[in-house]
């Protein structure tokens, strides 16, 4: 499956709606994420792509669009 | 060995409801009481100060330990809000208890600064004597009541707790604690000239996790699990993220005291205000652990733990 498709199937997960926002849309703007599930989003991610997102790197702009996410999850693959 | 001797606190009886705060910030009562838990928050009148509500809740605290200011080995004050910082309000509270040479700490520290005190009065008070814990916030003073300020002037309300700490006599043993900083995110959380700024969701995608952890790291050390302790004291920050923290460690939700709909987030004087109604809602000596932990602006965030006598 595609870094893409197992964004939004963590997002459509943690939202509860099979909405697929564009690429640069805002997650928080758009009503997919409040700040409670951008921490289950995070955690999603994490058990999705099987990585560890340290402290540091837990900002919200970091993770408010489905286009971030796949820049730093490719950006750990690395 | 040190051991938590008696809390008290001072509210201020101004009473701000939603409806009240909702026309200011342009939302609903509904949506913040959602959003936040709070029902309503206390505000400072215009010539309170910070060293005046920490006084109050000094005398209180001591008058609940049938201890006098004279017994006092040391005065520590938290505060993120107070409005002078050199001299801070620890010396001016020490000034109006009656003491002249007592030593008197500031921690300008808002939200953990009343656990950074607990911990440092842990350990001082077998040397120092008695050591009396104050947070004392005017956080009305700090957020902007207008449609711009909304994120923030929800969430804040003023008031003061205090604890004593001996060494020698209380109702439970302060047995560990864990404080952690971190400045590379104090970004997201700061009060810069008078006014709080909070990128409110980076700050609950940091606390989720850092309380959670500290609270384990603690209990972990004493060969304790998350279901053991009978009592959660949380800084009264969120009740979302109370629950988030409950969740985390798979405690039930009972187990955390929480008065934040009444309050709402005063700040480092939260843990000591919660503290002390917990402790007065309590019949009998203390049966099982206890649990304390904040995470605030720094970041700073820790756990303390306290066990019966």
């Amino acid at each position: 499956m595609e870094q893409q498709t197992r964004i939004l199937k963590v997002l459509h997960r943690v939202s509860g709606k099979q909405i697929n926002p564009g690429q640069n849309e805002s997650l928080f703007a758009s009503g997919l994420l409040d700040s409670f599930a951008l921490t289950d989003f995070v955690t999603g991610l994490e058990e999705e792509f099987g990585v560890t997102i340290p402290d540091s790197d837990l900002s919200a702009r970091k993770f408010d669009t489905v286009g971030k996410v796949a820049l730093y999850l490719s950006a750990k693959a690395k | 060995m040190a051991y938590l001797r008696a809390f008290g606190s001072y509210l201020p009886p101004r009473r701000v409801g939603n409806e009240e705060l909702a026309a200011l910030v342009d939302a609903t009562p509904e949506w913040i009481l959602t959003a936040t838990g709070i029902e309503e928050r206390r505000y400072a009148a215009a010539d309170d100060t910070i060293a005046g509500f920490g006084l109050l809740a000094a005398q209180d605290c001591l008058a609940n330990g049938g201890a006098s200011a004279e017994e006092l080995g040391m005065i520590l004050c938290a505060s993120g809000s107070s409005e002078r910082y050199c001299p801070g309000p620890a010396s001016q509270i020490a000034a109006r208890l009656g003491l002249t040479a007592t030593p008197a700490l500031d921690i300008p520290v808002a939200s953990c600064g009343s656990l950074i005190g607990l911990a440092l009065a842990a350990q001082l008070a077998p040397r120092a004597g008695p050591v009396l814990v104050v947070g004392a916030e005017i956080m009305s003073r700090c957020v902007e009541l207008s449609p711009q300020g909304k994120d923030t002037a929800i969430l804040f309300g003023d008031g003061a707790g205090a604890c004593l700490i001996d060494a020698n006599t209380g109702f439970a043993r302060i047995a560990d604690f864990q404080l952690h900083s971190d400045g590379a995110s104090a970004g997201i959380l700061k009060i810069e000239n008078g006014t709080i700024h909070m990128d409110g969701r980076s700050v609950i995608l940091q606390a989720c996790r850092k309380i959670p952890r500290a609270i384990s790291e603690v209990l972990e050390r004493n060969g304790l699990a998350p279901a053991d302790p009978g009592a959660y004291l949380l800084h009264q920050a969120n009740l979302n993220l109370i629950t988030r923290v409950a969740g985390a460690l798979k405690v039930p939700e009972e187990r955390f005291f929480t008065n934040l709909s009444r309050y709402g987030n005063t700040s480092s004087a939260s843990l000591l205000i919660a503290a002390g109604e917990w402790r007065c809602s309590q019949t009998g000596p203390l049966a099982a652990p206890l649990v304390f932990s904040a995470f605030g602006a720094g970041l700073n965030w820790g756990a303390l733990l306290a066990v019966p006598v």
